[in-house]
């Protein structure tokens, strides 16, 4: 139904078009074109936009609000005396299992009641499925011959249609931004239950990590302990391991390409880092379980002394393998963007390569650079499936690289897969830890911002 | 008296040939240099004497080589990988190809001011010092300091600047910057300076105060200028050498090229039926 109907708009779009354009072409040809203030095609523009935007609009808020207008009226004529007893769930459950008979979909035996109740239910749906056609064609005649006796050689329809190309923008615009304030908003919430339950001293100064909590009666588990200090950082340790790897691969292979580099070599070199970013981040992952853990592990043994199979440098090692194209790729543009006149002009004094990329390039290209780096630090610490396959779980407070360390994306999956419920605290955990990461890469990139602003004040 | 004869003879020929035999050896003497961008050959067969001391200016129309053969003198060419440079080029009698002669000495003794004034993100300070530091010129920072200030003195910036060494150097004027570039030439203390049309981008105002600098200079280097500006070239230079295509087609005393010139091509050149 809802597939005719969009179908149906589509067409009548392209009539309200036409209908538009032939109506001006009819006083374009009569007239000339000077007495005409836009050109025909506006006019079919705004028509075609009056026709089609109210009606999609409408059947839009029509989908959003039939479901819930229809259960009303289901669960009103539904007959007193049957729900009188129920509470909200158990509601709930009754009007579920006449939705699913309607659907055809019958388990066990339904009483009469039920029965009646899915055929109204049917019938309903239908009902508001045609008026939800009607009147949406109905709309979007009425609308198209309005905007047509708009239709006036002294009509501004250029004006008007960008006003409304400008309203769409803008509505595109406000979807993201309040899908952001939404998330932000239920990460916010959940973390304050979260914290009725758990101090939050408890949780940002906390020395111990075990969120384990007892669901049902019969689990014996530990008590649950929300000190989040391990986790954290377990997580900047694995970033700082990360970008000790990635930071000066990153920064010497892009110095490399555009300083040293042949044509040649740099057309071959330049799209293999690339490849490097477009690893997915599960390759990565087992490519860190499988060979580069063990691989560490051995070579611990040889050299006398224990490297846990998870342990931080493993994982943090990998992520900085993913985060060189990154770094190399941002440190690339912002070398390359530094004038030649610059490198001309320390070369022409006499200095070699390497001391004008020391001291004129490096710094000229530093607010560039910072940004990359501060990009792939942000990166590092979101960054999950390596740690989640390479990193611990257990949170130990430990600064020693050789040992398994766990990761705040890490204690996130873990703490929402199996089991869960939305009300205790070891689900709502993983809001509050959310919160944080969240926060904290902003609070990065609104650094990393402010860097290059500033030195952007001063080098240009 | 045979001797004496031949010996006024060939002080007769060479007042003839050229004045710059009569104040001594040239500073710079250029053979057969030619410049090819791979393929395409971009100068030919450049012979050319600069006098020592004196300002040399060339003029040509766009393309016609004169930056071309102005950056074979400090080797820049060899920063461009395609560029190949045929001949030989000596200064102070020193083939510049010579492998015993380091390529960084060549430019430390070679300065080099560009079109764009192209000061580095740092402070006027160490914009100056940076010549300096990197050849190891001051043995300490008041050896330093005095270098500096040299320099912006001669380059005529010290009183524009003495109160904020320490701001940066791109904040300065353009005129102001041109002279930075200059002042940061001269720290290194060159016997030669190449201006690769160094006051295109300046206003009339900034373009004498550099003109007035290239004559001071002038006293104690050797300063090669490329301009558009004929009325330039009259004003700061000796000796003129004009390039066409490629060619260095005539090459003679300024004021002779301006008004007497031998070859035709240099006729419609200064007079403006061309370029």
């Amino acid at each position: 139904m809802l597939s005719y109907l969009l179908l149906a708009l589509l067409v009548l779009t392209t009539v309200a078009y036409y209908a538009g354009l032939s109506r001006a072409r009819a006083f374009a040809t009569a007239s000339g074109h000077a007495a005409q203030h836009s050109l025909s095609g506006y006019h079919g523009a705004f028509v075609a936009a009056w026709a089609s935007l109210p009606s999609f609009l409408l059947v839009i808020l029509w989908l959003l609000f039939q479901g819930s207008v229809v259960d009303q009226l289901l669960i009103s004529s539904l007959p007193v005396e049957r729900i009188k007893d129920l509470d909200s769930g158990q509601l709930n459950l009754l009007v579920s299992e006449i939705k699913s008979i309607a659907k055809g979909n019958v388990f066990g035996e339904p009483d009469a009641v039920v029965l009646a109740a899915a055929e109204r239910y049917n019938s309903w749906n239908a009902i508001a499925s045609w008026a939800m056609l009607a009147s949406a064609l109905g709309l979007a005649v009425v609308a198209l011959v309005v905007a047509r006796s708009y239709v006036a050689p002294r009509f501004r329809a250029r004006n008007e249609v960008e006003r409304i190309a400008s309203v769409l923008m803008i509505l595109c615009s406000l979807i993201a931004i309040l899908t952001t304030v939404g998330i932000v908003g239920s990460l916010l919430y959940e973390t304050l239950r979260f914290f009725s339950m758990v101090s939050p001293l408890e949780f940002f100064f906390g020395l111990n990590w075990e969120p384990q909590i007892a669901m049902r009666a019969d689990q014996v588990t530990a008590g649950g302990a929300f000190g989040a200090i391990p986790v954290y950082v377990g997580t900047l340790l694995i970033a700082l391991i990360a970008m000790l790897v990635a930071t000066p691969i990153g920064l010497y292979s892009a110095i490399y390409l555009t300083e040293y580099a042949s044509e040649g070599m740099r057309a071959v070199v330049k799209p293999l880092l690339e490849i490097l970013a477009g690893i997915p981040t599960v390759v990565y992952g087992f490519f860190a379980v499988l060979t580069v853990a063990p691989a560490m592990r051995d070579l611990g043994a040889a050299l006398g002394f224990s490297i846990a199979p998870n342990s931080a440098l493993a994982a943090g090692g990998v992520m900085g393998i993913m985060l060189i194209p990154f770094i190399s790729s941002l440190s690339d543009d912002a070398l390359n963007a530094v004038p030649q006149s610059l490198r001309d002009g320390s070369l022409g004094l006499g200095a070699t390569k390497g001391e004008t990329i020391r001291n004129v390039l490096l710094p000229a290209a530093l607010p560039g650079i910072m940004g990359g780096i501060l990009l792939a630090v942000s990166r590092a610490i979101g960054e999950t499936m390596i740690v989640v396959m390479a990193a611990g779980i257990i949170a130990a407070l430990t600064l020693n690289p050789f040992e398994p360390v766990t990761t705040v994306t890490v204690q996130i999956v873990t703490l929402l897969i199996g089991d869960s419920e939305f009300d205790n605290p070891k689900t709502l955990a993983a809001f509050a830890l959310g919160l944080v990461l969240f926060l904290a890469t902003l609070a990065l990139n609104v650094l990393a911002l402010s860097i290059v602003r500033r030195y952007r004040e001063q080098y240009d | 008296m045979q001797q004496l004869d031949a010996g006024s003879v060939q002080v007769l020929t060479s007042l003839k040939s050229s004045t710059a035999q009569t104040i001594g050896e040239p500073k710079i003497v250029a053979r057969d240099v030619s410049v090819y961008y791979g393929e395409k050959q971009a100068l030919f067969d450049v012979d050319v004497n600069v006098p020592r001391n004196s300002v040399m200016a060339f003029i040509g129309p766009s393309g016609c080589g004169k930056s071309t053969f102005l950056r074979c003198i400090n080797r820049m060419n060899d920063t461009i990988p395609i560029a190949r440079v045929e001949g030989k080029i000596a200064i102070d009698g020193q083939d510049i190809d010579d492998p015993e002669l380091d390529v960084v000495e060549l430019r430390a003794r070679v300065g080099m001011v560009f079109q764009k004034p192209n000061p580095f993100p740092k402070s006027i300070y160490e914009n100056v010092a940076y010549g300096p530091r990197i050849h190891g010129l001051a043995r300490n920072k008041a050896d330093l300091d005095r270098i500096v200030e040299t320099s912006l003195q001669r380059a005529g910036l010290l009183k524009e600047v003495k109160d904020r060494l320490q701001e940066p150097g791109t904040g300065l004027s353009g005129g102001q910057q041109q002279r930075l570039c200059i002042a940061r030439a001269i720290a290194t203390s060159p016997d030669i300076i190449l201006m690769d049309e160094p006051c295109s981008a300046l206003d009339p105002i900034a373009t004498a105060r550099v003109e007035e600098l290239i004559d001071e200079l002038r006293q104690t280097l050797t300063i090669i200028i490329v301009t558009h500006s004929m009325q330039q070239a009259a004003r700061v230079s000796q000796r003129t050498a004009f390039f066409h295509l490629g060619v260095l087609v005539e090459e003679d005393e300024t004021s002779t090229i301006f008004t007497n010139p031998s070859d035709q091509r240099t006729q419609d050149y200064i007079t403006g039926r061309f370029g």
